[in-house]
This record gives C-alpha cells, structure tokens and sequence, in this order.
C-alpha cells in the first residue's frame, strides 16, 4: 500500500509541476489585472473572470492529480478511443456547436460552461501519433507511414479548419517538428521554410526580382555542386517549381483566403496602415507592451488594459497585460518560463525508454511552442492576428485544462520511465 | 532504438532562436522604443482644465455691479437617449420639431458616445421648467455655466466687458489661453484680468477606448485646484453713478467725479451708454454688431477717451500758474473794454468788465484778463525767447496730469493734448511764433485738448492746495483690500498753497454770483468755473469743473455735455446734482427753480449726420483741423503769411463733413 502510494508520485518531475504551476498563477494575476475594476475587488469574485480562472486553476490541479493516479497503459491503449471521441465532438460542433465570433468552436454544456474540442483533440491527436509511431514496424521515413501519420494530424485539422479556427489549425502544423524528430527528412523543414519566405518575398516584392535571386541562387549552387547530374537535374526542378510556386502566390492570396484574413497579413506586413480599422487591436497591443518599459506600470496600475484599449485583453492578448504591467522584467520571466518548460520537455521526452513516450513528449512540446510563439509574436505586430491562447495563462477553463492533460500525461508517462515498455 | 537522437539539438535550437527572436523584439518595443509610454499616456491621460469663478465686482459700499450667474447648457449623449415625448421636450426648451431633428443629427454627427451642447445657455426660469421633468429625458443633461450678470445695468465702459479670446490674445499669452477661453476685452476686466481670472486647476483625467471618463490619474496626485478670481472694490459710488447715468440719457458727454483726499473715482459716466448685460448670453452676438454700428458710439469711453478744449475752466490753472511764475500777485488788475486790445481785440470779451482783478477775472470769465496774464508768462524769459517760456509753462501745466497720461486703471487712457514747442516749430519755423501767436491757448482753446478725467483731476489738485492722487477705479483688490502703491503716492504740482486761495475765491463767486449761479446748492459751497467749447458742426459744448464743499472737499467734478450751449446752462447743474446728491444723500429744491428731472428728460442727441471714416482717418483729420483752426486765430498778426494760407486751406477742406457728431470739436476762441 505504502509502495503503490510512493510509486504515483514518486518519480513525478517536480520541477516541471513548478514551472507549471507559476505560469498558472501569473495567468490569474494577470487575468485580475486585465478585468479588474473597483466593483468587483476580490479576485475570489466567481462572477468575474478572475474568479472562474481560480476555479479553472483549481480543477485543472484534480485532473492533473487524477492523471497521475491513472495507469500508464491505459494512455496508449485508448489513444484511439480517445482521438476517435474527439473527431466526433469536432463532427458535432460543425452541426450543433454554439458560434462566438464567427467560430463555431463551443459546445453548451450547460452551467455558463462551454467546452472546446478543437483543445482536446490536440492531445488526442498527439497520443494516437505517439502509438502510431511508436509501432515496430513503422518508420517516417516509409513514405506509407509518412502518409497514415500524416493523416492522423490532418484529419482533425481539417475539421477544425471548417470551424473555422485557424490559429488552431495552424497549431497541428507544429507536430511536423515530431515527424522530423523521427526521422522525417530535413527536407521538409527546408522546404517548408523556403514556401514560407516565397511567399512573404511575392507579396512584398515584384515577382521579377525574386525570380532573378532564384536563378542566380541556382546559378551559384550550380557553379559550386554543379559535378553531380542528378543534382543539376533536382536543381532544375526545383527552380521551376519555385518559379511556378512564386507566380502561383498571388492568385493563392486573392482567392484562397477570406478578405479579412488578407487585411490581417497586409497590416503585419506593412502593405496596409489602419491604425484606426484592421490594424487597431495590434498596433493598441504593441502601444500596451511597449508602455510598460523596463519594470512595468505595477499591478492594476496598466491603462491600456483596464480602460479596455487592447481587446480580449483576458484570453487572446493576455500577454499586453503582462507586457505592461511587468514591463520587459515580466517577459523575460515568462518567456523565460516557457522556454524552460519547452527544454525540460525534451529533456524528459529524451530519457523516456518508450518510444510512445518520447514522441509524445515532442508533440506536447511542439503544440506548447506554436502556441505561445504566435501568440506572443501577434502581440507585438509578428504576425496577423490570430486567436490563440497562450498556455497555461490565457483565461479560459477548456484552453487550460487541456494543457493540462497533455502536460500531465506527460508527466505521468515520465514518472513511469523506469516500468514497461509499451512499445 | 532512439535513431535520430541528436536532432533534439536542433529542435531545442528551434525553441531558443524562436523565443530569444521574440524576447529580442520585446526588448526593442519595451526598452529601447520610447514612444510607446507616449502613446499609452494620450490614449488615456486628458488634461481637463478647470475653470475658476471670476471675480466679482462691488462699488464703495460694497454694492455688487459684477458676479457670476449660473446658466446652464443642455448637453446630450446620443446614444444613452431613449424614446420620450419630443413634443413636451421642445416645449420646454422652446424649440421646434425641425430644430429637434437638426440638433440631435448634429450631435450624433459629433460624436454617438460623447456629449454635446444641445441647447445652449438656458436662463434660470427656462431651466428649472426643464430640470423638474429631467428624468423623463434620459440622455439629457444639465451643464453647468457661468456668465457674468449687471444687477444694475450700469457703468459699462468702466466695467467693460469678457469675450473669447482672439488669436493675438492667446500668441501674446503664451500659451496661458486657449480658444474658447473668456478674457477681458476692455474696461476693468481687462486692466485686472490677472487678478479676476484667478488660478485654473488641472485635472488629469483617464478616459477609456470610448472616451468615457474613468477617474483620475494617480488619485488626483498631479491635478490642481482652481482658485477663484479675487473680489475687486471699486471706487465708484452706485448711486450717484445711476444718477449720473439717469442725468446724462439721450445726451452726448461725461461725468467724471473724484474724492479728492483720495483719487478715487467716484462716478464715471459715459453717455450714451449700454446695458452690460445685453454682451452676456445667448444674444451677445447680435447685440454687439448693433453696439459697434451705434452711430453715438457707445463703445467710446468718453471720460478718457474723448478730448474737449478746456476754455474758460483752463482759466484756473493758468492762474496758478502765473502766480507761482511771480508773473501776477492776486491785486494785478486788468482794465477790461470788452475785449483785448494788446491783440487787435482778440480775444472778445463778452461783455466789458471794467477793471478786473484775480479773483473778479475767474468769476467773470474775462478773457482780456487771461491774455493778458499768458502774454506775460510767455514772455517771462524776454520777449525774444517765447520758446523756453514756453516749455516751462508746458512743464507746469503737465504737472497737474494735463497733457500726460493719469495712469488710471482701465485701458486706452488717452493723455489729451497741450502742444510741443517742436509743434509749433514745425508749422511756424523755428523762431517763428510769439506769445500772441499762440494767445488762444489762453483761455484753454486753440490745440488744448483735456479729457474729462483730467478736468476732474485739476479740480482735485485745486481744491487739495497743490498735489493729487492718480485717479483710479480700483480701491482695493481682494480680500487683504491691497490698493495698488502707485495710487497712494501724493502728485504735487508745483505750485505754493497759499496761491490757491483767490483763484479758489473767484471759483466760489462763479456758483455764489457767476455763470454758474443757477446751479447753487443751498447750504453747500461749491467752487467751479464753467467753459463752453465751441463746435463748428452744432451747438457747443457745455463744460463744467467744481469741487465741493469749499472747506474739507470731498468731490471733485467734471461734466461734459456736447451740443448743450453754454457750461452754466447744462453741465453745471447736472455737476451741482451730483454733487448734492453725494454730499447729502438727496437733492434739495433749488432757489433758482432747477430740478433733475427736467434734465433727465430733454433729449440733446445731436442730429446724426455721419459719414463713415475709419478711425486712423478721423484722427489725421482732426489734427489738420486743429491746426487749421490754430493758424486762423492767428493769420491776422502771423509772421509768415502765405505759408499759413496754404497750409490752412487744404486741410480744411478735407475735414468737412468728416467728422462724426460725437467727437468732441475743435473751437475756436469765444
């Protein structure tokens, strides 16, 4: 009794816990500051924001403690139980699902409580890839694999893009990193990352000019590898396909995306300049930010956010509060913090024996690091504004609880490194 | 088992040079840039200025003429109004469905969330109709005002009037105001703006991304409070002041009376005058326009601002003068046939009388008898040398405030005129002029010019034996009554005070027995001398200087009355009520049968016969004319003949018909 007691939080990384647990609360502090008016002091006020966070805090700690005293194998063995509830949930939402702001994201369960899918399918996602993977016989590099793990994460992203949520869609992009983490060619990322800069080049510069870069650039290369024919051939190719993807840009930009998604990424990109309209949340963003300065205004002492300048100051653009509040001291703390959190995660996925634990570990690591880079980056004027929240501080129980569960399941599989293998 | 291992270094990279980009940012936005902390302050932080109470305004007695009265504008919130009944509402603000629809589109137009004048500055009566019924109108509110309100509607030009401030005012402030701020424009409001104004306070306010106030910034620890304006005394005495205001209606002139233990303006009146209270509210605007176009130029602060020849009330001090010179001793005696020989018989008498001596010359007004005694002052240095004797009869006669600014406490003082020695240079040659060339100046006409103050002045000097004090409307400032140091300080004039006596003698006698006899008050010794300055345009002007009574004087006066005729007939009286009315409280019946209401009712304006001319013009022309004038007296015996013909005639020609039937005239010599 006394053994099977130690051995549930026996090996829990602690550290981890912690770092947890200090993000959780400087998300409560800084939700009281972000709402706080004179009405409503207390910060155990449960009809305010700040009051329902601390009950949020409060039961994520429960499920986090019940996620310890659960059996390991229980995780990998109802990974597709799990990852198949979820899809259904997000069927369910497109059909029956309660509309904020134009996302048909929530699902009433009654009480003033919603619950969100599209934040427990990231880790459902992430534990069926984790067994997916971790099987014997399957390898990323196996273009069969690559497809069916593929799949895995498209299948939900695709769901929830008709939501539409793109912050969350995006955020599924981020486990490539745990395909690359097992064996997924450098390519991708290389190639991934050349689209990226292809397309922000076509948007910002004629055409002309970037297809004259490309064919010097592929001169040079040629000059220097030039040797290997099955090089200048590849080269050949994708110069063309390069060519062809830069001129494909803009038709992509004017009718693959929704007019206010463009207005977005002009404004980020500095085509547009609409204080007033498109850019006014995060130019007021930047403005509570960079307001703080080095040390801050002080607790409750943030304009910009308590006479409501910056919008969603509780959820989406909690960091304003932080930024002006705290000053630069508050972000290096938290970003910091997160950075901390992100290495110890894969310090932890490292040492696990289990493949599935290991992947895993990447998976929670990559969806913590999308979110908190693009939030963070959509606060100061990065990138368009996209709802996301960040980690562990945004308000809201959905968001908060399912971070939890994917941490914890970390944890839990971590405390049991030294038992059986479920590969 | 765990292939790939070493590509955890380059997804940790990842993380780091992702994270670090971002802190990188950070630290540009939050440290580096400082127009952020900019920003976030003009997002939130207003300066709200808060505007004090002005001060107010109370006569000797303590009488309020100025203070402050509540007005209220309607203000509205567009979006917090709800449905209510239109119909009552414009009733109640007097207005119609049309000009409803107009308003509330203009308010919205401004702005949905802010608030906006609606209707604007509701009288008293007007707004408690509305305020009963204010919470059936949600929406609407009251603001608060202030304007400045006349309880009786008197001594305008001294008290002058506020208005907003133009754009020269505020470069000239510094800063200090703003558009829309009320200021000052002319009159004690002006001269004392400092003081009335009092302090402004600032109050830092945050307001929210909808522009609604939020409280104050850091709990008020930068705001200040507004201080109030301080109280001012004035000098003058209400109800003589009506009376002189009732005396003077539908006549052109002034009133000017001073304590003469004290300098302190007593009464100041400047007729025609206006209402205060109609540059107050919502018909300032209009009422102004009709003032400024006011043909009797209300506007025109005659007691120091228009210009009479003094005449025979100069003969005083040019008796103190020559007395003082050692040029006359009270027995010089002057055989008068009715006119002055020793000039061709210029100046005329009005009629002969006899042998003269000081005192009988005042009393009787003789001319022959000044003329004589100013040929001499003019030749007290030889006869060669007109010019230094001149000068130092200017010298003395600017001691006694003529010819040179009194300082008095309101703006646009004007210092009359006595004549330069360089201005006869110029028109005569140097060398040119003699004593008899400027023998007009005599009897206090030719170039002479005094204002009203400064005949009021000289009556105060007289009957204080040699010195007065700068006259002022201002006696004490604020609650520790501080009086400006300039005001306290004794003026002497030069003169001994035993010379005072026989002029003061033969000043009697012009009220016991001379031209003034109608206007005696019984029981009461009055000294005055009368003047009629001569208007080629009308009748003349009625002058007349006096103080009272002759034994511890307690008023000096001086009254002009254009287009009256002689002194004796209209000013003399109107002084004489004055006078009684503020020695005694009340006015008795007079022996000669005179009663104020027959003044009060004869209407004197003059007919209106005006031509336009701008300001600058008027006076070019009036100084031609008065050189013209001057070069007429004395073509007769003038050295350089045809210079002065030429000269005359141009300018002459020019002035008819200029000018303006409220300017006081040129005269020539009685």
């Amino acid at each position: 009794m006394n053994n099977q007691q130690r051995s549930f939080f026996f090996n829990v990384d602690w550290v981890t816990v912690l770092i947890y647990l200090a993000l959780c609360v400087i998300g409560w502090f800084n939700i009281h500051a972000a709402v706080y008016d004179e009405d409503h002091r207390s910060m155990l006020d449960f009809d305010t924001q700040y009051g329902k966070q601390f009950i949020f805090i409060i039961s994520a700690l429960v499920i986090g403690t019940v996620i310890l005293l659960l059996e390991s194998r229980f995780l990998s063995a109802l990974a597709p139980a799990f990852y198949v509830v979820t899809v259904l949930l997000l069927v369910v939402v497109l059909v029956a699902g309660h509309n904020v702001g134009g996302n048909q994201a929530w699902i009433d369960m009654g009480g003033g409580f919603r619950l969100q899918p599209s934040e427990f399918a990231k880790f459902a996602t992430c534990l069926l890839l984790a067994r997916y993977l971790s099987a014997t016989n399957v390898k990323v590099t196996d273009p069969k694999s690559f497809l069916i793990a593929g799949g895995i994460i498209l299948l939900p992203m695709m769901l929830i893009k008709l939501q539409p949520d793109d912050g969350s869609t995006l955020v599924f992009c981020s486990l490539i990193l745990v395909l690359y983490r097992e064996g997924l060619s450098v390519y991708f990322l290389i190639v991934i990352g050349l689209l990226a800069t292809l397309f922000v080049s076509a948007l910002l510069v004629n055409v002309w000019y970037i297809i004259i870069v490309l064919v010097a650039l592929a001169a040079l290369l040629l000059f220097l590898f030039g040797k290997n024919r099955k090089f200048v051939t590849g080269l050949i190719i994708g110069l063309v396909l390069a060519i062809g993807f830069v001129f494909c840009v803009k038709p992509l930009y004017f009718h693959g995306l929704k007019p206010h998604q463009r207005v977005r990424i002009d404004e980020v990109l500095g085509l547009t300049k609409d204080l007033r309209g498109v850019g006014y949340n995060q130019n007021q963003s930047k403005i509570a930010i960079g307001s703080g300065r080095v040390w801050g205004k002080g607790y409750l002492q943030g304009t910009q956010t308590k006479y409501s300048f910056v919008p969603e100051q509780s959820t989406d653009f909690i960091f304003c509060t932080v930024g002006e509040e705290w000053g630069f001291a508050g972000s290096v703390v938290v970003m910091g913090l997160y950075l901390f959190l992100l290495l110890r995660i894969v310090m932890i996925a490292e040492r696990q024996r289990a493949p599935f634990s290991r992947i895993y570990g990447y998976g929670v690591a990559s969806i913590i690091f999308c979110h908190v880079v693009i939030n963070i980056a959509m606060a100061i004027g990065y990138m368009p504004v996209i709802g996301i929240p960040l980690p562990f501080i945004s308000y809201g129980g959905s968001s908060l609880w399912s971070f939890t569960v994917l941490l914890f399941i970390l944890l839990k599989l971590d405390s049991n490194r030294m038992g059986m293998n479920y590969a | 088992m765990n292939s790939f291992f070493e590509r955890r270094y380059v997804i940790a990279g990842i993380f780091i040079t992702l994270i670090l980009v971002l802190l990188a940012r950070l630290f540009y936005i939050q440290v580096v840039d400082d127009r952020y902390f900019l920003y976030a302050q003009n997002n939130v932080m207003r300066r709200i200025m808060q505007y004090p109470a002005r001060g107010p305004i109370l006569d000797r007695t303590g009488k309020i003429m100025v203070q402050n009265e509540p007005i209220y504008d309607i203000m509205v919130i567009p979006k917090q109004v709800k449905p209510f009944d239109t119909v009552e509402f414009c009733k109640l603000l007097g207005i119609d469905k049309e000009g409803f629809d107009k308003r509330f589109a203009k308010a919205k137009v401004y702005s949905p969330r802010l608030a906006s004048v609606f209707e604007k500055q509701l009288s008293l009566q007007a707004y408690a109709s509305f305020q009963e019924r204010l919470s059936e109108f949600p929406g609407f509110y009251p603001q608060r005002r202030s304007v400045r309100i006349y309880p009786d509607s008197a001594a305008a030009q001294f008290l002058g009037y506020i208005g907003e401030a133009t754009d020269a005012i505020i470069k000239r402030s510094n800063g200090y105001y703003s558009p829309g701020d009320y200021v000052g424009i002319t009159g004690v409001e002006k001269s004392y703006e400092t003081i009335l104004r009092g302090q402004r306070g600032v109050q830092n306010l945050l307001y929210d991304s909808h522009n609604v106030a939020k409280g104050s910034y850091a709990n008020g620890a930068y705001d200040t409070a507004a201080v109030a304006g301080e109280r001012l005394v004035s000098s003058l005495d209400m109800r003589i002041q009506r009376l002189g205001e009732t005396l003077m209606q539908n006549k052109v002139g002034s009133i000017v009376a001073i304590e003469p233990s004290s300098g302190e303006i007593l009464c100041f009146v400047s007729s025609p005058t206006y209402d205060p209270n109609l540059l107050v509210g919502r018909e300032r605007g209009n009422n102004a326009a009709k003032l400024y176009k006011d043909p009797y130029k209300p506007f025109f602060t005659r007691p120091i601002q228009a210009k009479y020849p003094p005449g025979s009330s100069f003969k005083p001090l040019s008796a103190l003068i020559a007395l003082q010179e050692g040029i006359i001793t009270p027995q010089t005696t002057y055989l008068c046939p009715g006119r002055y020989l020793a000039n061709n018989g210029k100046p005329k008498c009005t009629h002969v009388h006899g042998l003269v001596n000081l005192s009988s010359a005042i009393a009787e007004s003789c001319n022959g008898y000044f003329a004589m005694v100013f040929e001499k002052l003019m030749n007290a240095h030889g006869a060669k040398n007109t010019e230094s004797s001149f000068d130092s009869w200017r010298n003395n006669v600017n001691k006694f405030g003529f010819g040179v600014k009194l300082d008095v406490d309101i703006p646009s003082e004007s210092r009359g005129n006595v004549p330069t020695s360089g201005f006869y240079d110029r028109y005569y040659q140097k060398g040119g002029w003699r004593s008899k060339t400027i023998l007009s100046l005599a009897i206090g006409q030719g170039e002479l010019e005094a204002t009203p103050l400064q005949l009021a002045n000289i009556e105060a000097t007289i009957a204080n034996h040699g010195f007065y004090y700068k006259p002022h409307l201002i006696k004490a400032i604020g609650d520790k009554a501080v009086i400006k140091k300039e005001y306290t300080l004794k003026n002497y004039v030069g003169i001994n005070p035993q010379y005072f006596e026989p002029v003061i003698d033969g000043m009697q006698n012009v009220v016991d027995h001379g031209t003034a006899v109608g206007s005696k008050i019984p029981g009461i010794v009055m000294c005055g001398k009368t003047g009629t300055a001569q208007n080629p345009h009308g009748k003349n002007h009625s002058l007349f200087v006096a103080y009272a009574p002759r034994d511890n004087p307690k008023i000096a006066i001086a009254v002009v009355v254009e287009n009256s005729g002689d002194g004796g007939t209209w000013a003399a009286p109107i002084a004489s009520f004055i006078v009684e009315q503020y020695l005694r409280g009340s006015i008795s019946k007079r022996p000669s049968g005179i009663y104020p209401e027959y003044y009060i009712e004869k209407n004197l304006l003059p007919d209106v016969i005006v031509k336009p001319a701008d300001k600058a013009k008027l006076k070019a022309d009036s100084l031609k004319k008065a050189t013209a004038d001057s070069l007429k007296k004395v073509k007769a015996d003038s050295i350089k003949k045809s210079k002065l013909i030429s000269a005359k005639n141009k300018p002459a020609k020019k002035v008819d018909g200029q000018l303006t039937a409220m300017l006081p005239k040129q005269t020539d010599d009685e």
